[in-house]
This record gives C-alpha cells, sequence and structure tokens, in this order.
C-alpha cells in the first residue's frame, strides 16, 4: 500500500511537502486529478498517479497544463472534486482556461496548484502567480509550513464549493520541498461519479451569458472577501507597535527572526495566508495599532501594494516599508539571516549573527555544473547535428527539458529559449528574420505539450528549418513521467494509447522526415546533413532511451568500455563529447567503469579506435 | 528546546536525502521537532545535493550561511564549498575520498589538494573530523554506505539530540531490506571511526 494512504488517524509521519499536499487532496475526497509535471510541483503528482492504482482516484498526466486543468474543470462541474497540479509557469499555458472558468464555476471543489519558484532553482522564471488571483478574480491560499499545507488543501476544498469557484493554491519551492511531521487525518470515501445537469446560458459563454458570469464572479469576489476576513488562515500574533506583514515561507524566517532578536514586545504580526482577496477590514485594523509597518514577501509587492492602498484609505500616514534597495527586494527567495537583518534594522536592534568564514585563503574550488549524465542520448544527436552542420552559420533554439543543459560546452547546442514549445515556433521567425540555417531541439514530451501547434504553423507558412524531436521514451527531466508517446507497458500499465511521433509529423505534413539512432553515430550524421539539405521544414526524430529510465527499467545492455593503450591523447572523447565518464589520471584518459553505459558513441569518435570493450 | 542546524551536502547519488531522511524518522521516533528542506531537481545530473535539517524548535526549514551547527560533506571539495554554512564553532564531517567533478576532468579546474582542504576546514571550525568513508563502506560490504558511515559519525559527535540505537531502528526499517545490515554495519564503523579521531 502507498503509504500516504494509511488509514493510522493521528498517526504523526515525515513528509515532503508535495506529499503533504498529495496526502490532504486525499483527505478532502480528490475524485479527479490531472496534471504536467514540473518542478517543485512533480511529488504531489508522482504520489497521486501512483495511489490512483490502488484506489478510487482519477488521476491522469495531461499532455500540458490546459489540458490538465480543463479536464479538471469539467468533473468539477459535474460535481466531483478535483485538481489540477503544475509549476508557475505552467499556470501561463493554462491561463486561457483559467480566466474564463473564474465566469463559469464550478459545483464541486477544485483547486488549482502553482508551485512558484523564487530563485529558479529549477525554472525559467520566477513570475509571482499571486496576480493572477487579482487577474482572474479566484481566491489564492499560501501555506507556511508542510504541516500547514496538508490542511490549508481541505480547507481549499470547502472554500471552492462554498464560493462555487475554482481555488488557487500557491505554494513556493521551500514548501515543496521542505520536509515536516504531519499528523494524519482521515480518508473518507470518495465520490467518483457526478452528474453534468445542463445549462447553456451559464456554461456556454458567449458574449450575453458571461456578461451575466462577470456579474456573478464580483458577487463570488465579494464573498471570498468577507471570508478572508474572518479566514483561520490570515492570523495575527503579538501586540507590539511594529507591524510585520507576511506569507508563506516568509512567515518562519520572520518569526524566527523575532525571537532571535527578543523584540516579541516590539512587533505584531499578520500572516496572510488566504491572500486573495485581501482581508481589507482585518489589514486595517491591524495597522491602527501600528506605528510603522515592514511586510516581507518573497516576489514582488503584492501585499505591499494593497496595505498601502488601505492604509491611504485610513488617512494613515504611517511608514509601510517592503520593497526598496534598503529592506527586501522582488529578486530570489529570503533567508532566516536576510530577515533577522532587515529586522533588527527596522527595529533599530543590534544583533552579531555567527560570523561566516572568510574564504580569501581558500583556493578556487572546481565547479560541479550540472551536466548531460554518461550515456546520454542527447549527447550523441548534439553531436551528431554538430558535425552535420559543421561550416555552416547556424541559429539553434531549444526547448525546456534535459537538453537545455546542450548549451554548456563542449557541445554549445543552444541559442535560445523561452518557454515550452518556443523552438518550434522561435525556429519560424529567426529562419524569416535571418538567412541562416536554423536547427531546433525539442524533447518528445515537449513536443506533445506545445511542439506540435508551432509545427503545424511551419508547413502550412513554409518555414525553412531542421527540427530534432529528441524522444527517449519519458518525460526525463522532472523524474521520468508518461508522456502520450511513452510505451505504458513498460510500466506494467495497461488501458493507455500511445502517440508515434512520427505519424504526428507526416500527418501535419512534413515532406522530409528522417528517424536516427543518435548511437549509430556515421550513419546519422549522413541522414542529418540532408535532412539540412532540404529546403522547408525537416523533422529528425531521434530515438534512443533515456539511460537513466533504462537503469531504472532494467533495459540497459551495452558492454563497458576502456581506453586502450592505443590512446594517442587526441581527447576528441572528452573535448568534442564531454561525457562525465572521462577523466584524467596523471594527464591519460580514463573511463570510470561505474559510470560507462555502454552507448560506444565515444568508441566511434575517437581517431585511433582506442576505446574497446571491457572482457566482462 | 534548543535548535541544532545540520547541513548534508553530496554530489547527485550518494545518497544523502536517505540519510537526511533516516535522521529526519529519528528524530520523529524520539519526538524532537524537526524541519529540513533539501533543493531536487539537476541533482541526478551530476550537480551538488544539499539538505538542511532543523531540529528543536526554529520554525524555518532553511539554514543561512554561518548558521549551521553541523556540517556533514559526502565529498571533501563540496564540504570546503559548503564551508560557507558554518562558523568557528561548527564541527564539521568530512569524508576524504574525493569525486572529482567532470570540469577537472577535462582540465577546467584544479581539484584542492586534501591535506591544505582539511587544515583550512580546521583553522575555520570548531572541529573536523575526516574520514575515508567509502573504505568504510566498502568493509561493511556496501559501497553505497558511505552515507550511512557518516550518519554514525555524525550521530557520534552528540550535537543532535537522537540516540544511535533510535538512527538503528529506523535503518532497519526504511532502508531496503538486502542493505540493512551492511547499512548497520557501516554506521557503527562510522561511529567508531569518529570516536577515534574525538580521542
Amino acid at each position: 500500500m502507498h503509504k500516504l494512504l494509511s488509514d493510522q488517524r493521528d498517526k504523526k509521519m515525515l513528509l515532503l511537502g508535495n506529499e503533504a499536499i498529495a496526502r490532504g487532496a486525499l483527505e478532502a475526497g480528490l475524485a479527479i486529478g490531472a496534471t504536467y509535471p514540473g518542478t517543485p510541483s512533480s511529488e504531489i503528482s508522482a504520489a497521486l498517479f501512483d495511489i490512483s492504482h490502488e484506489s478510487d482516484l482519477y488521476f491522469e498526466y495531461s499532455t500540458n497544463e490546459k489540458v490538465a486543468l480543463e479536464v479538471a474543470a469539467a468533473a468539477a462541474n459535474c460535481g466531483l472534486r478535483s485538481m489540477a497540479i503544475m509549476k508557475h509557469v505552467g499556470l501561463n499555458v493554462a491561463a486561457d482556461a483559467l480566466m474564463t472558468l473564474a465566469y463559469v464555476g464550478v459545483k464541486g471543489g477544485m483547486v488549482i496548484l502553482s508551485a512558484d519558484d523564487p530563485f529558479m532553482f529549477s525554472s525559467q522564471n520566477e513570475q509571482d502567480n499571486r496576480y493572477y488571483g487579482k487577474l482572474s478574480g479566484l481566491p489564492i491560499l499560501e501555506p507556511s509550513s508542510v504541516d500547514e499545507a496538508k490542511e490549508m488543501i481541505k480547507y481549499a476544498f470547502e472554500l471552492s464549493e462554498k464560493l462555487q469557484e475554482p481555488v488557487l493554491f500557491r505554494t513556493t519551492t521551500r514548501i515543496n520541498h521542505s520536509s515536516g511531521i504531519v499528523t494524519l487525518g482521515d480518508i473518507p470515501p470518495v465520490k467518483t461519479t457526478g452528474d453534468f445537469v445542463k445549462d447553456p446560458f451559464s456554461y456556454v459563454t458567449v458574449p450575453a451569458v458571461s456578461r451575466n458570469l462577470h456579474v456573478k464572479l464580483l458577487k463570488h469576489w465579494d464573498e471570498a472577501k468577507s471570508i478572508s476576513e474572518n479566514s483561520p488562515y490570515n492570523l495575527i500574533e503579538g501586540d507590539g507597535p511594529c507591524g510585520i506583514v507576511c506569507n508563506g515561507i516568509s512567515y518562519n524566517y520572520v518569526s524566527d527572526a523575532v525571537k532571535d532578536l527578543k523584540c516579541e514586545k516590539k512587533v505584531k504580526i499578520l500572516r496572510i495566508g488566504f491572500s486573495n482577496p485581501m482581508p481589507e477590514a482585518l489589514v486595517k485594523s491591524f495597522l491602527k495599532g501600528c506605528d510603522k509597518v515592514l511586510v516581507v514577501e518573497e516576489g514582488e509587492p503584492y501585499m505591499e501594494e494593497a496595505v498601502k492602498a488601505f492604509a491611504q484609505e485610513e488617512g494613515s500616514t504611517i511608514t509601510i516599508k517592503g520593497k526598496s534597495p534598503s529592506h527586501f527586494s522582488r529578486l530570489y527567495e529570503y533567508s532566516p539571516a536576510l530577515v533577522r537583518k532587515v529586522l533588527a534594522e527596522y527595529l533599530n536592534l543590534t544583533y552579531e549573527p555567527p560570523a561566516i568564514p572568510d574564504m580569501s585563503d581558500v583556493p578556487e574550488i572546481p565547479q560541479r555544473p550540472p551536466n548531460l549524465c554518461a550515456g546520454c542520448s542527447h549527447r550523441a544527436t548534439f553531436y551528431i547535428a554538430k558535425q552535420a552542420s559543421a561550416g555552416m552559420e547556424t541559429i539553434i533554439p531549444t526547448d525546456i527539458g534535459c537538453y537545455t543543459l546542450g548549451l554548456l560546452p563542449p557541445m554549445s547546442m543552444a541559442d535560445f529559449v523561452i518557454c515550452m514549445g518556443s523552438s518550434v515556433t522561435t525556429s519560424c521567425g529567426f529562419s524569416k528574420a535571418t538567412n541562416k540555417k536554423v536547427i531546433s531541439f525539442i524533447g518528445d514530451s515537449t513536443f506533445f505539450h506545445s511542439g506540435i501547434t508551432g509545427l503545424i504553423n511551419a508547413v502550412f507558412n513554409n518555414h525553412n528549418f531542421t527540427l530534432f524531436i529528441l524522444d527517449n521514451g519519458t518525460t526525463a527531466m522532472t523524474g521520468h513521467q508518461p508522456n502520450p508517446g511513452v510505451d505504458m507497458g513498460l510500466l506494467n500499465q495497461t488501458g493507455f494509447g500511445r502517440i508515434a511521433i512520427e505519424d504526428v509529423v507526416r500527418a501535419v505534413g512534413v515532406k522530409e522526415v528522417t528517424v536516427i539512432e543518435p548511437f549509430k553515430v556515421k550513419k546519422s550524421i549522413e541522414a542529418v546533413k540532408k535532412a539540412f539539405e532540404f529546403e522547408g521544414v525537416s523533422v529528425v526524430i531521434s530515438k534512443e532511451m533515456c539511460t537513466l529510465y533504462a537503469k531504472s527499467l532494467k533495459l540497459l545492455k551495452g558492454k563497458r568500455y576502456r581506453v586502450s593503450d592505443k590512446c594517442k591523447n587526441h581527447r576528441d572523447c572528452i573535448n568534442q563529447l564531454g561525457c562525465p565518464a572521462f577523466f584524467l589520471n596523471e594527464g591519460k584518459v580514463q573511463i570510470n567503469p561505474a559510470q560507462c553505459t555502454g552507448c560506444a558513441v565515444c568508441v566511434q569518435v575517437c581517431p585511433e579506435n582506442a576505446i574497446l570493450p571491457i572482457k566482462e | 528546546m534548543n535548535t541544532t542546524r545540520v547541513i548534508l551536502v553530496a554530489v547527485g547519488g550518494q545518497g544523502n536525502l536517505l540519510a537526511s531522511s533516516v535522521l529526519g524518522e529519528a528524530a520523529l521516533l524520539s519526538q524532537i521537532p524537526v524541519r529540513m528542506s533539501e533543493i531536487h531537481g539537476m541533482a541526478q545530473r551530476g550537480g551538488v545535493v544539499e539538505s538542511a535539517m532543523v531540529f528543536g524548535d526554529a520554525k524555518s526549514p532553511v539554514i543561512s550561511d554561518g548558521e549551521a551547527d553541523v556540517l556533514v560533506g559526502f565529498e571533501p571539495s563540496e564540504t570546503l564549498r559548503a564551508l560557507r554554512k558554518c562558523n568557528d564553532g561548527s564541527v564539521v564531517i568530512t569524508n576524504l575520498e574525493p569525486l572529482p567533478p567532470f570540469t577537472v576532468a577535462i582540465g577546467k579546474g584544479v581539484y584542492p589538494d586534501l591535506n591544505e582542504l582539511q587544515s583550512l576546514i580546521r583553522a575555520k571550525t570548531a572541529k573536523l573530523i575526516a574520514i575515508d568513508a567509502v573504505k568504510l563502506a566498502r568493509e561493511a560490504g556496501n559501497e553505497l554506505s558511505v552515507n550511512m558511515v557518516l550518519l554514525g559519525a555524525l550521530i557520534q559527535t552528540g550535537k543532535l539530540p537522537v540516540q544511535a540505537e533510535t538512527v538503528k531502528e529506523v535503518i532497519r526499517i526504511k532502508t531496503k531490506q538486502a542493505f540493512v545490515e551492511s547499512n548497520i554495519k557501516a554506521f557503527d564503523l562510522g561511529f567508531l571511526a569518529a570516536q577515534r579521531e574525538n580521542k
């Protein structure tokens, strides 16, 4: 049984934030969930997908976040409790659905989880998704800890049903990827079949209907505001003269700082957990006792703007600080020491933190950047593309996935990326705007997510570029989740379809389609050269399973290799491939057999044929 | 309750997430409040994995520079890199077997000298316990039990309010059955090695 299905009420478990959120959803009676994987949200979905195989829960990996949100929206409008789970930038993809779903509303509780990533530990931006609450008019909840996240998910479903609107549940990496002790509640029986009651004048959003629905949404917003005013998740601690308004993970930094600075008597804390609509009356009454206020929130000055507006309405002229050069930044994540330092300065308190060691006499420590794995098929494909395009002036749009790491030397095969699917569509623009050869890269999951529409555009508008689709049989970057091209039989799963990328590419009208096996280097280079010569849209599908995935499925079968005496130290293996299984020992190239996966790409690259199989 | 802050730093694949999870479960069994945070993501792609564990009453699951009471490094150059987390009162435990980054393999960096590395750490902290954890792991029967060796050494320092027996109990329940015996042995060898260093 999955550990999150434990029926031991009141049992204490150490859970990852994402596991606590999954458990909270189960305790709330989640019936239908959908997701597109994305760090830092992925473990919620991984847990719920596993659990769906041994419970009444239906959970799917959708092709993208918009699809996931729409699947969940329909379920919620049949009266079921549903959830759509995504990383922050995923909500951009789903935003079209989100905005009008807010007009339509829901019947059963629906929670949309957005996992924000301040500091961009694994994201392309650090946008603050609280503004989606303002933009859509939907309520937002933000937990401050792992155990609170579990309880708050249940509250989110109740709130959604009360308001008949989906609720945005906003986390940040430090909630998703923190662990804490959680007390289990009951998992109720799940209502798995709902019913859809036809009511086109509430559901079919033609202008005449939507004009009424917008009125309804504003009415719901007013109700949400009165609930926010009294929500147990908007809480006040202390009664000192300096007000501190904080949210999410920052609340913990504030609490610890107040304790470290021993300034409990000097401060009054307003922790906002229900952040849209902001509790106006509560904030106004909070401000009354304060002679100044500090707003502590990562990201944008979302609460700060609201607090300042409320103060203005009250005719208050007290100092309210948040984002400013001498207080907090809009950049990156905060830390306990930073919050303590700013708070100490704001209160004119002296505090000597433990001294950070002087590292000036420490020699430079070699960097350890992430790298494509030993035996990664992307490395082989990049090498092939590089050889086949030798001498050409190229522009290389890439996409979101492990292969974005192709930007690093020695490959240096990435020139432009903004979001999922943009490799294909920016290729259209680059090829029209320049006379250079445009070569782009997209992974299999990303192709299904948002590459297909771009490819159709390219065919229709007769663009001129070569797109590599890197089909490694899984969604590798986020931890090997399924995608529509995956062979679910390998995961012992039945009842799934499977879409062949080659069929899709041919069906949308691409005339020049080449399928390569990237571990056959020479043959692939010749095939790719031909694709590059084609005027128009050409597609190269590079098919080879992700090495880590193959290893986990026990499908890795290649022999391991060693560098023999024939090595004349050309170092093409190191300088052109950069496989991390290689190392230099007293100036001589060697292969770490523990890392070698037997892809044999180096064998084909070595000019002396010096790399030989290990006799085992 | 006093707060104790521990940083565990490793290279992806060295098993520090299992080590921190065992330690966290042991704290739970000992009824000690514990919060942890870790940065996942690119770990499997050869990057650094850092977990922070906060025992006691503090609410933050994150440890700022200069504020770790104990630093456990699974790889010597990563221990040195993470030294910014320490202060002059910190205890540092490090494995001595290098796992040179690829940048060194291709000649784009120089791996620090191990003796110099140890004296630098000694000079900047209260105590260094340096052990060849890979050798001890092999002795325990499983080269991959470096994480358990280091856990043993960490518990021996007495810096954490968690007993060795409790940690071993968690190892028995939470680690793969086939490895329990070698994991326990690795834990004990790490404990003894730290004891010798402490004399």
